[in-house]
């Protein structure tokens, strides 16, 4: 097999240097021609360099009463903007692995391309693969090379090495707060876990190779904590219940399937929490997958990853979720990307799905607090095993 | 029955015999699937050994039920319960003779008619347990290669189990398929080894090396119940 078949890898470094060794050797009219077939043939696919941001209109502003989204006397005062996440990098050290670095090189070069620039990019969380000081400094230099400013969120990979010490001295506190543009945007530690390792005397490099793997049953469930579930009712505590609130939160705030993880144990303490304002969004990391649900007035998105995509679980799969197309194996970007967010005029959000190396898709948050009775997304060809 | 003493001596005569007439030993199951039984006479000084056809029986004295006689005993007790089979069947041959013999008598409660005589379906439920165990410690080993970078030989920290959890999405109930990337019909062998070979930057295993073996018995074992499809896509 190894002589007859090469890698992804191997193909595409191949392809790409037969192609800068032909443009080394191109006169200025072959150059020229090249480069308008190219862009032909992109604006033919209705794609706008890089394709995978495609740019929408922001301001829906008014429209659209019958899915009870328009603007009320009062919510005047949000301003649209935008935001692009990376997340769920999983970076070991370079010298290990190059694969992760390439991903997540590619999803900064996506978001720098991007014009206009968003307002901020949210990193979601999972930055290094077994939180190590090396993985998370790479994952910071690497992150150092965004235009806009980032937000930095934690995930498990993070921080189950030394239960969050060098994340923190790297990036400051995991939980915080801020306004922006009229919403109110918190950021989540919902990945705390009660403790299983003393009782098995695990060493922290134990500790952290069972929370990083999703399929072993060892580890417990993560949570977001009472101590952190008092701070964002105090956190709140001032906000009007119209101003729109952004959750940003590395463990999705349900429960969707729990031998994976794929859920947070006190995720119903939260959500109770938020059911006081009118426009709340949660954006989580952690499920690599397109995600979506709508539970009461709390519409959630999950984050792509730029390291790989999971399988849908086999159960309690969001019924508003329509699953994006399998991945293709032999190819190392398909069903990872990255995404950005646009908060609308009305405070809520739209996000599109930056699936490399296929269309974006772009859910609409009428979708959700419709109950998917408009604007539902395009069914996917290849549904999961 | 007696304190154990005529179980006993049903199962040494059948041990016994089945080196005489290449008949497999018959162990008694207990509760109503119990096979049936051969009644032995009641043992009144000595242990009772039987003869597999249920019917000839001799008296070893002395040996307590349970013990061990010496193999210079043991062959002496077969010559003698052979003999004994001989006097009673003048001019047969056993072999001929045990072919032709009825059904044993069943045991009590058993319900409807049993195939005798078949060495293949006559496991006990100690059996089954013992070669469930030896299933489920080889779906172990494959379970632990598939959640190892280490085991599996890859070279930048990736294994089975990250794009894989419980082995989802590996689907191998659909190969043989044709696999389009490999421009052939690949089998589930084939696409572990290409993941071995590109996603985990390991080097490909032979198909008989045990880890593939138990990487495809882990995999398997994972999608019991699914309906085999093959060239599914």
């Amino acid at each position: 097999m190894a002589a007859r078949h090469k890698s992804v890898e191997t193909k595409y470094m191949e392809a790409r240097d037969t192609v800068l060794r032909a443009l080394r050797h191109c006169d200025r009219r072959t150059f020229l021609k090249l480069s308008t077939a190219t862009m032909g043939a992109v604006l033919a696919k209705g794609l706008v360099p890089p394709h995978s941001f495609q740019l929408v209109e922001v301001a829906h502003a008014g429209e659209n009463a019958q899915t009870g989204t328009a603007l009320a006397a009062g919510e005047i005062g949000h301003r649209p903007f935008t935001f692009a996440y990376i997340s769920d990098a999983h970076l070991y050290e370079r010298t290990l692995n190059q694969r992760f670095v390439r991903a997540i090189v590619k999803a900064v070069d996506d978001v720098n391309a991007l014009d206009p620039q968003p307002d901020f990019v949210l990193f979601g969380g999972d930055l290094a693969q077994l939180g190590r000081p090396g993985e998370l400094e790479l994952g910071r230099q690497i992150l150092s090379g965004l235009k806009a400013p980032v937000k930095m969120m934690v995930g498990e990979h993070d921080w189950y090495l030394d239960l969050g010490a060098k994340w923190q001295e790297l990036f400051g506190p995991p939980t915080y707060s801020f306004d922006w543009k009229g919403c109110h945007v918190v950021v989540l530690q919902s990945v705390y876990e009660k403790d299983f390792w003393t009782e098995r005397k695990l060493t922290p490099e134990q500790r952290m190779l069972t929370v990083a793997g999703l399929d072993n049953g060892v580890q417990s469930r993560f949570e977001v904590g009472e101590e952190q579930r008092e701070w964002l009712k105090r956190d709140l505590a001032h906000v009007p219940a119209t101003t729109p609130i952004l959750v940003f939160s590395h463990s999705p705030l349900y429960k969707y399937y729990r031998p994976w993880n794929f859920w947070t144990e006190d995720a119903d303490e939260v959500q109770a929490i938020l059911r006081p304002y009118r426009k709340v969004t949660v954006i989580h990391g952690h499920t690599h997958q397109m995600l979506f649900n709508q539970i009461g007035n709390i519409s959630f998105y999950g984050m792509l990853s730029t390291a790989w995509p999971w399988p849908y679980a086999p159960q309690g799969l969001p019924k508003l979720t329509v699953q994006m197309n399998r991945a293709d194996p032999f190819d190392q970007f398909d069903g990872c990307g990255d995404g950005r967010m646009t908060v609308r005029a009305d405070g809520l959000v739209d996000t599109i799905y930056s699936l490399w190396d296929r269309n974006p898709v772009t859910i609409r948050a009428d979708y959700l607090v419709s109950h998917g009775k408009v604007d539902r997304p395009p069914a996917p060809q290849f549904a999961s095993y | 029955m007696g304190p154990g003493r005529t179980w006993t001596a049903g199962v040494l005569g059948g041990v016994l015999a089945a080196a005489l007439i290449g008949s497999a030993p018959r162990l008694p199951r207990a509760g109503a699937d119990a096979l049936p039984a051969h009644p032995a006479p009641p043992a009144q000084d000595g242990l009772v050994v039987q003869l597999c056809d249920g019917a000839t029986s001799v008296t070893v004295p002395g040996v307590q039920a349970g013990r061990p006689m010496p193999p210079d005993q043991a062959v002496a007790v077969t010559r003698e319960l052979m003999a004994r089979w001989q006097r009673a069947h003048p001019g047969q041959r056993w072999e001929t003779a045990e072919a032709a013999a009825p059904a044993a008598t069943a045991a009590p409660g058993q319900r409807g008619a049993s195939q005798q005589g078949d060495t293949y379906a006559s496991f006990t439920e100690r059996d089954r347990r013992i070669w469930q165990a030896e299933t489920d410690a080889f779906v172990a080993e494959g379970n632990r290669i598939f959640h190892s970078a280490e085991l599996l030989g890859g070279t930048i920290g990736v294994s089975c189990d990250m794009c894989h959890p419980n082995a989802a999405n590996t689907h191998p109930e659909t190969y043989p398929k044709y696999q389009v990337q490999l421009h052939r019909v690949a089998l589930l062998r084939d696409m572990i080894n290409w993941c071995i070979e590109n996603p985990v930057k390991g080097r490909t295993l032979s198909s008989d090396d045990p880890k593939l073996r138990a990487l495809e018995a882990y995999i398997l074992a994972q999608r019991r119940g699914v309906p085999l499809a093959y060239g599914k896509h």
